[in-house]
Formats: C-alpha cells, structure tokens, sequence
C-alpha cells in the first residue's frame, strides 16, 4: 500500500518574478523622465528662453523677495484657518435652518434661502470689494475698519453659501427611515437632527466640504485687491518696482506646497468614504 | 376596555384613498396579524397608530384616550407604543446600546447607566450577549432585526407594531427573529403585525384581518380564516400564497 503525501497547499497564485514585480514601474518612470527631458531641451534650446529665465525663474529675485512674500503667506494661511472654521459653523447653521419644518421655523428657513441664493449668485470679488472698501467707508463708530476683517467675511459669507449647499445635499442624503426611526422612539425634530441626521450627513459629504476648503487655499488671495499686504499682494509690489515677475512665482510656489497635499488628502478620504459605501452596500 | 380601538379611519395619500373607514379593535396581550398585498394598506394602517403619518378621518384611542385629544400626552404615545420597521432603521454611526439607550437617556431622561443596564440586560434576552459594543453593519441582518426590536423594547412600551419584520431577511434568518416575536407574545406583549409569513401568522396569531384596498375584509382567529375563508378575495389571495408554496 502506498501512501500519497498530502498535496501541498496550493497558491493562489504563482508569485511575481523581479522582473515581472518591477518591469512596469521602470517603464512608467523612464518614460515620464524622457518626455520630461525633450520638454525641457526643447525650451532650453528656445532663443527666449534667457528672457523668460530672467523674468519669472531670477533666483537671486526669489531669495530676496522670499521672506517678505512668506510673510504674507503666513497672513493667508491664518486668514484660511480662521475662515475654514466660522465657514464650518455657519454653513452647518444655514443648513439647519433651511432643512426645519413647520410653521414657526419659517422665517428662518426664509432667511436662509435668501442668503445662499443671494451670496452664491455674487462673484467673490465683488463681495469682498464691496465689504472691504464698502464698510469702511461708512465710517460707522464701533466698526472695525481693518481690511482683513472685512475681506476675511465677505470670504465666509460666499463660501459659507456654497458650504451651506454641500451640509443640505448631505441632509437629503440620509434616508427617510432613519427619521421615522427617531420619530417612533420620542426625539423631537431638533433631537432628530443633531443625533441621527447630522452626524451621518457630516461624514457623507465630508470629502465634497474638503474641496471647498481647498478652493478658498487659493481664495483667500483675493483680498489684496484690499491692500492686504499677503502673498500676492507683497510679490506685486515687487513686481511693480523691478518689473521682474519672479516673485510671483515663489508666491506662487508657496501656493502649491499648501494646496497639492490638501488636495492629496481630499483625494484620499474621498477614496476611503467611497469604499465605505460599497461595503455599506454589499 | 380595548388597548387600541381604531374607529372609522380614512386616509388619503393626495387623491389615493388609502385606508377606507377602518375599525379595528385590539384587546390587552392580543396579537393581531394584518395580512394582503402590497398597497392594501396595512403598513399605513400600522403606521397610524404611533403617528408615523397622519389620517383625514377618524379617531384612534389608547386605553379609551384618543390620541388627538388635548389631555393626550404625545411623548407618552411614542413611550408606549413600539414599532420595528423591515429594513431595520438603525442608526449606523451608532454602536448597538447607544442605538438601543438612545430614546430611554434623551427622551425619558433616564440615567445613562440605568438605561445602559437595561439594554444590555435585554440583549442577552434575545441572544445578542457581547454585541453591545458593535456597529449594526457589523451584524447580520437578522442580528440587526433583533437590535431594532429591543430598541423598541427598550422604551418599555406595552404595545409593539411589527411592520413586515421578516420581509428583508435571507430564508434562515427569518426564524430567528420569529422566535423572539413569540417570545414577546408568551409575555403578554399586545402586537399589531403587518407579515407575509403566513405560517407565522397562523401560529402567533389570535386574530388575522385581511385588508384589501384599504378596508378590512375579513377578521378571524387564524384556524377559521386559513381553512375556511368567506370573502371570496380572501380566497383568491390565499389561493394564491397556497400556490406559491407559502402556506
């Protein structure tokens, strides 16, 4: 009698050679890096290249304007911050209100469509002219007359319309029977809302409120168009004097380094709450 | 004195009626079973009696007190009556006791350690030991029927409506859920249930109403309507369950 030895477990499949591992990877990599090098040959080689190197690339221009044009910075990313968080607040207010039912909550109800039609049918430029020049001028006592100040909320009221919009959509997301539910167990409608509904919607539209919160990254620069001495704003004094754009682009790299992982961030919470739902849904 | 007596109830979804002049009483520890097709009405019905949606003509009263009545406490309407939806309802960004402490702490104001004892006690009851701390969406479903029902449980209500519980639940998982449903009747829970299982209906039963576009046809112990039905929809409505293997 002869015994069989048990087979051996079998893989589920064979494994990847080195160069099966690693092959597509170099490609990918070589291909990019080639394309890349005849882009720049291509420019380098151009007889305007000196001039554009001149104007936009002077290196010596970017070291010196550098730490006034990070000072800057620094007021646009506070600027940034602080609107990120009122935005956050106040759109979710905006929100509820719309979403309340019943006779006694209707004048805020009203008020609340009136602001998001209203506040997302004005360009952001017009708005933050309008409160940085506008309010000022009205040299009412006890007003600030800062131009941040007033820059910063013309930036919140607009975005918190657009943010107000993103909070509804996550409202109408949760299904109806999660309200039901609560009704047949006592909650009133305001208990409905900030323990079933809110938290639910929050996390379905947390990577759409991410993007907007990356749209006014950049945003934010509009308010040197008050004077506010941010980013763009101490680069084109530069420019202005020099006639060397330069230090636009070390703003404008600056930028870049703040808004890129953000918007990488975004991407990937997006990925993750996408995945989430199809589990949720199997 | 009846638990529920619901006398002349109309119900119009816009130009639809849906319920068409219904009466319907339900004694203490009664369990009364609403069976038909789809849009007869049952689930509108079930949902009247706890407010869920609201009616255009009738009355509905608890323990002889209407419930549009002035003196009528709502809060202790939602207290008292339980329901349990088909697709559960659950609240999933909640663990199973916050979703089952959740009334009993905000809207009875009972202590969170008493509410929570309570839960947990009522878990082990119905078999779900160690799920406490679990996300419903970790649970199968028949799992997550039985967290609903003591959520229901949990505000300690004296009558429980059932709306088609089963009717979302893969084949072996539906008894899970019956048995705890007759559980709740050897207790002497008053239940109003809206099923398709008929087999269930026979044996939990002690009164079925068959309803047809919004009126009650037929209403008899379940031995008498199952075998020797008199309206003649009913028949065919049972014919065809017969034929469709469900009885």
């Amino acid at each position: 009698m002869i015994f069989k030895r048990p087979a051996p477990p079998r893989r589920a499949g064979r494994a990847l050679s080195v160069r099966e591992k690693y092959l597509p990877t170099l490609i990918s990599v070589g291909t990019v890096l080639i394309v890349i090098l005849v882009i720049r040959s291509v420019v380098i080689s151009s007889s305007q290249w000196p001039r554009i190197k001149n104007q936009f690339f002077n290196l010596d221009v970017i070291i010196e304007v550098f730490p006034k044009v990070l000072h800057g910075f620094g007021i646009n990313m506070a600027v940034w911050i602080i609107a990120l968080v009122v935005i956050a607040v106040w759109a979710l207010v905006l929100a509820i209100f719309r979403s309340l039912n019943g006779p006694w909550f209707a004048p805020l109800k009203v008020f609340s469509i009136v602001y998001i039609d209203l506040l997302r049918g004005l360009p952001s430029l017009l708005l933050v002219l309008l409160f940085g020049f506008g309010m000022p001028a009205l040299q009412i006592p006890g007003l600030p007359k800062s131009s941040i100040f007033w820059g910063a909320l013309a930036m919140i009221s607009s975005y918190s319309a657009y943010a107000a919009e993103v909070y509804r959509s996550g409202i109408e997301s949760v299904h109806t029977g999660q309200q039901l539910a609560a009704k047949a167990l006592g909650l009133s409608q305001v208990q409905t809302l900030f323990y079933c509904i809110l938290p639910q919607a929050v996390r379905n539209v947390f990577p759409s409120l991410l993007n907007l919160a990356v749209a006014l990254q950049k945003d934010v620069a509009l308010l040197s168009v008050l004077g506010v001495r941010d980013a763009v704003r101490e680069a084109q004094i530069y420019t202005a004097r020099t006639f060397n754009y330069s230090s636009l682009i070390a703003a404008a790299a600056l930028f870049l380094v703040a808004t890129i992982p953000l918007a990488r961030l975004t991407d990937y919470i997006t990925k993750k709450d996408r995945e989430r739902r199809l589990q949720g849904a199997s | 004195m009846y638990k529920i007596e619901i006398e002349h109830l109309t119900k119009y979804y816009g130009d639809n009626l849906v319920l068409d002049n219904v009466d319907l009483k339900v004694a203490n520890h009664e369990v009364v079973c609403l069976i038909g097709s789809s849009g007869s009405g049952k689930s509108t019905l079930l949902r009247c009696v706890n407010d869920l949606v609201s009616f255009n003509e009738g009355s509905i009263k608890l323990d002889g007190v209407s419930i549009h009545d002035p003196e009528f406490n709502m809060k202790d309407l939602y207290k008292r009556i339980g329901i349990v939806f088909q697709a559960y309802n659950l609240f999933p960004h909640m663990s199973v006791i916050d979703n089952i402490t959740l009334a009993p702490k905000k809207v009875h104001r009972r202590e969170k350690e008493e509410s929570e004892a309570h839960g947990k006690e009522l878990l082990s009851l119905f078999g779900l030991d160690g799920f406490a701390d679990s996300y419903p969406e970790q649970l199968s479903g028949g799992q997550q029927q039985r967290v609903a029902i003591v959520r229901a449980m949990a505000n300690k209500p004296d009558i429980l409506l059932l709306d088609e519980v089963t009717a979302a639940l893969d084949p072996e998982l539906i008894g899970d859920v019956l048995s705890v449903i007759k559980d709740l009747r050897n207790q002497g829970m008053t239940m109003l249930i809206v099923t398709h299982e008929m087999g269930f209906a026979k044996d939990v039963a002690d009164r079925v109403c068959f309803l047809d576009g919004g009126k009650i046809l037929e209403e008899a112990p379940p031995k008498d309507l199952f075998s020797k039905p008199e309206n003649l929809r009913t028949k065919q409505f049972l014919q065809r369950i017969i034929e469709s293997g469900r009885l």
